[in-house]
């Protein structure tokens, strides 16, 4: 075996060769999955969200499955204690008198709320309503999308001149308005008691709908523009030769082709809700007391800054935590959903790889002598 | 053409009138005029609600409501904001004017610093310099701009006018940033471990050189840029703009960069006589620009060769520069003079409202109040949209390096500069002709959140109170001239794009 011999087949392993190898006998499911199991950030993102989920619901309890924190209610006043310092301490390895949580582990504000309920109360709250608003986005931005996109012509005209109307303003202020009519509809027409009632217990599910109604338009657009080009392919032709309805079509052929732009842009939709939320809640439009929202309380808290810098802290803490994490699986998600991504080894295992089949080669040819 | 445009722009009107239709549906539900009377305890109650009801004809149907606004909309009248008795018009002047001075310098410094470190960032694809722009940017994404805007008033700015009034060197700080300067400059230049190395350290080290003499020179009691200064500067401009743009092997291009600089250093004196003497305002200054940027122009082509264009752009970017420096160190020079001011406090750094009231002096005052006012809520701003910026220009840039041409460019052996600044570049700007016309319009349309926690009396803030208010006129005066102009972007956007890239059909 020549010099040149080994070289040439070291150069037909090119990018392309180690790709087609890799992928060999995988459905385009399990490619998907593969990549996306691969990239760091997204694995990262995804570990960090399900703790903090794990974190406030096993605290604070589901419905009426009490959690493991010791005070149910986040809005109940207690004695002050430490000052209303946080009352969590450093483990001793990390120079503390021993890891303990104390009864205010996150502290208490001026009137004595216990920060750490309400702070993972809050957390509850932007979960709950980023998944509610990331469902309804996309049943209302699937819907359209794929109606415009199918059936063309004068429908998706209409349908597109109603996505313009709601692209036009900015999120936050159709957003301001909504939340601002849930919180008053009650007092200004005079409901039933319970009708306010009910709006009140049930702001952040309510505020949630709202905001999905108007955060659907860049879904409905990217699905119709997927839906204009797959119409056109052959299985869809094949199919209706075939006798298949529209529907089944749609729901069967189309859509599972389209699931790669679907979820990409849900999780970035679902990013934007936390904090569009946290934002309305700060400006008093959206999630209001008695009911917990992060934003809420960095806003109650902001003039305690000096005093009391913990209370904006964690909440602070925990928006940037969930949609950081929301956003790096949203990226690796675009990337595993990505045909043209490719995963490039560094340079370290470029260099590794060199070496080998050096060594590889040398023995080969002690071996020919 | 014509036809394509009529067609556009009959369906933009069609738009803001079902707009205008939904949202006052929405508002006038939304607002309730009467809370602070339900509550009330005045004895007249009764009498103060009814006479606020035929006030807004609260007890006609709200279509009569519409049609008396849309009567008068029509007719140019905007109505009145009934809480304040004020006129919408007047109100809309103040908040357009206040929302654009805000928004435009972020945008554009967001728009500047975005671009190149999403195009370098490209450039170092998968390297670790790369993934950190990629890490942080996510970070900053992420960030609530509320929670942002809080910590720089709470914090910053509490922090920096300490240090203002007291300056001494924080080691921690200092090592740390010129370290970070350090990383930076080495990742984005790249090339082998030893080089990184070298331009690592000359980085750090001048950095810290550079903190260090600011401290301790006392340059911060009074801050200039002086003729040495710009001279300096100058020179490094003339050189970075060259050798990004035309190489240093161009002399032509290379010496009327040179030029440029050094006659805007030789107008530094006679500037600040006319400064002295003459009563600046905004028209002069401008008109000062221009006159800068045609002689840069002027010099470049003098120089001629083959290739004028390339002299001629790098003078005038040069001598915008000079022209700018020479500005900043002009408003510079008035820091002292401010700083000991009665309405100042020695608090030089504000936090809220967008000028000191009652503060007098002169125009250089008035500029240096402006800035130290927007200073917070513009490092607010640029930290979000820098972000998006970053993950979009790097997109653009890496999909264009992927393409064919960029391949062939390579290979008929232009060297990398070339091939980045005259084929790349140029192709991967292009998708931002769609973009900037749209984030203007959220300049018309104010930052809601900087504005409402800075105290900026801009259109976000507007909105804003006049929804606290019930005041239904301001807000469908907002939702109006929002709609509109971001309808016409919209369309100016597709319009750039099409003039742009062939490749797209107008009449589509």
């Amino acid at each position: 075996m020549s010099d040149m011999e080994s070289k040439d087949q070291l150069s037909t392993r090119g990018d392309n060769a180690i790709e087609i190898k890799e992928v060999e006998g995988l459905s385009q499911g399990q490619i998907v999955l593969r990549r996306f199991l691969r990239h760091k950030g997204a694995m990262g993102g995804l570990g960090v969200l399900a703790l903090i989920a794990l974190f406030a619901f096993s605290a604070m309890g589901i419905g009426p499955i009490p959690g493991w924190w010791q005070y149910h209610d986040p809005n109940r006043t207690h004695p002050m204690e430490n000052n209303g310092a946080p009352t969590v301490t450093l483990p001793e390895w990390l120079g503390g008198p021993g890891f303990s949580l104390g009864n205010h582990p996150f502290g208490q504000d001026n009137i004595g709320l216990d920060n750490f309920a309400q702070v993972m109360s809050g957390v509850k709250t932007s979960l709950l309503v980023m998944v509610i608003l990331g469902l309804t986005a996309l049943v209302v931005g699937v819907t359209i999308g794929s109606l415009a996109g199918y059936f063309r012509g004068r429908l998706d005209l209409w349908l597109m001149r109603l996505t313009d109307l709601f692209i036009v303003l900015p999120v936050i202020v159709v957003g301001a308005v909504l939340g601002r009519l849930l919180s008053i509809a009650g007092d200004k027409f005079g409901w039933p008691r319970e009708a306010t009632e009910f709006i009140w217990a049930n702001m952040p599910v309510l505020l949630a709908l709202a905001l999905g109604l108007i955060l659907w338009p860049t879904m409905a657009r990217l699905v119709r523009g997927e839906f204009l080009t797959l119409r056109e392919q052959e299985f869809v032709d094949s199919a209706r030769v075939s006798g298949a309805s529209n529907w089944r079509i749609i729901t069967k052929h189309i859509l599972p082709n389209a699931v790669g732009v679907v979820i990409v842009n849900v999780t970035l939709l679902m990013s934007q809700a936390v904090v569009l939320e946290t934002a309305l809640s700060f400006l008093g439009f959206g999630i209001s007391p008695p009911n917990v929202s992060l934003g809420n309380l960095i806003s109650v808290n902001q003039g305690a800054f000096a005093t009391r810098p913990w209370l904006f802290w964690w909440p602070g803490l925990f928006i940037i935590l969930i949609a950081l994490s929301v956003n790096f699986i949203g990226d690796g998600l675009r990337d595993a959903y990505d045909p043209r991504t490719k995963r490039i080894p560094s340079q370290r295992e470029l260099e590794k790889a060199t070496r080998r089949a050096a060594a590889k080669i040398a023995v080969s040819k002690e071996v020919e002598q | 053409m014509i036809r394509f445009l009529a067609r556009r722009f009959a369906l933009a009107l069609g738009t803001l009138f079902v707009l205008s239709v939904v949202v006052h549906l929405m508002v006038d539900t939304a607002a309730d005029p009467l809370d602070d009377l339900r509550t009330s305890t005045a004895p007249n109650k009764e009498v103060l609600i009814a006479s606020r009801v035929a006030m807004l004809q609260l007890d006609a149907p709200w279509i009569t409501r519409y049609w008396n606004w849309l009567h008068s909309f029509i007719q140019g009248d905007f109505g009145i904001a009934w809480r304040s008795q004020q006129k919408v018009s007047d109100l809309m002047v103040g908040a357009v004017s206040t929302s654009v001075s805000l928004i435009l310098f972020a945008t554009l410094l967001a728009l500047l610093l975005g671009i190149t470190v999403g195009i370098v960032s490209a450039l170092r694809q998968y390297t670790t310099f790369d993934y950190s722009i990629t890490f942080v940017s996510f970070m900053l994404y992420s960030l609530p701009v509320f929670w942002v805007a809080v910590l720089l008033k709470q914090f910053l700015a509490i922090g920096l006018n300490d240090f203002l009034a007291d300056p001494g060197v924080n080691w921690l700080f200092v090592i740390a940033v010129a370290v970070v300067s350090g990383l930076f400059w080495a990742g984005a230049l790249g090339g082998r471990a030893r080089r990184k190395l070298v331009v690592f350290g000359t980085a750090a080290a001048v950095t810290l050189a550079t903190l260090l003499l600011i401290v301790w020179s006392g340059w911060l009691d009074s801050p200039q840029i002086g003729p040495l200064g710009l001279g300096v500067l100058g020179a490094g401009t003339a050189l970075a703009v060259t050798l990004a743009f035309a190489g240093l092997s161009n002399r032509r291009a290379l010496y009327s960069a040179l030029a440029t600089a050094a006659v805007g250093l030789a107008l530094y004196y006679p500037l600040m006589y006319l400064f002295y003497y003459y009563v600046v305002d905004w028209p002069l200054l401008f008109g000062l620009l221009a006159l800068a940027i045609a002689c840069g122009c002027g010099v470049g082509w003098l120089f001629g060769g083959t290739d004028r264009g390339v002299s001629m752009r790098g003078g005038a970017i040069v001598a915008a520069v000079m022209a700018a420096l020479t500005f900043v160190d002009r408003v510079m020079q008035v820091y002292p003079m401010y700083y000991r001011s009665n309405a100042i406090h020695g608090r030089p750094i504000a936090t809220i409202g967008a000028e000191t009231p009652n503060l007098g002096g002169d125009f250089w005052v008035q500029c240096l109040d402006r800035f130290t006012h927007i200073l917070l809520p513009t490092i607010a701003l640029v930290l979000i949209s820098f972000a998006s910026y970053t993950r979009y220009q790097r997109g653009a840039m890496l999909e264009v390096l992927s393409k064919d041409y960029i391949r062939t460019a390579r290979a008929k052996g232009l060297s990398e500069r070339v091939v980045i600044v005259r084929h790349a570049l140029r192709n991967a700007l292009m998708p931002l002709a769609a973009v900037i016309p749209v984030d203007l319009v959220a300049m018309i349309g104010g930052a809601v959140m900087t504005e409402t926690i800075f105290g900026w009396a801009g259109m976000g803030k507007l909105f804003i109170d006049s929804l606290r208010q019930s005041e239904v006129a301001p807000i469908m005066a907002y939702v109006m001239i929002t709609g509109a102009v971001a309808i016409i972007a919209n369309l100016a956007a597709d319009f750039f794009y099409a003039l742009l890239d062939p490749r797209i059909r107008v009449n589509a």
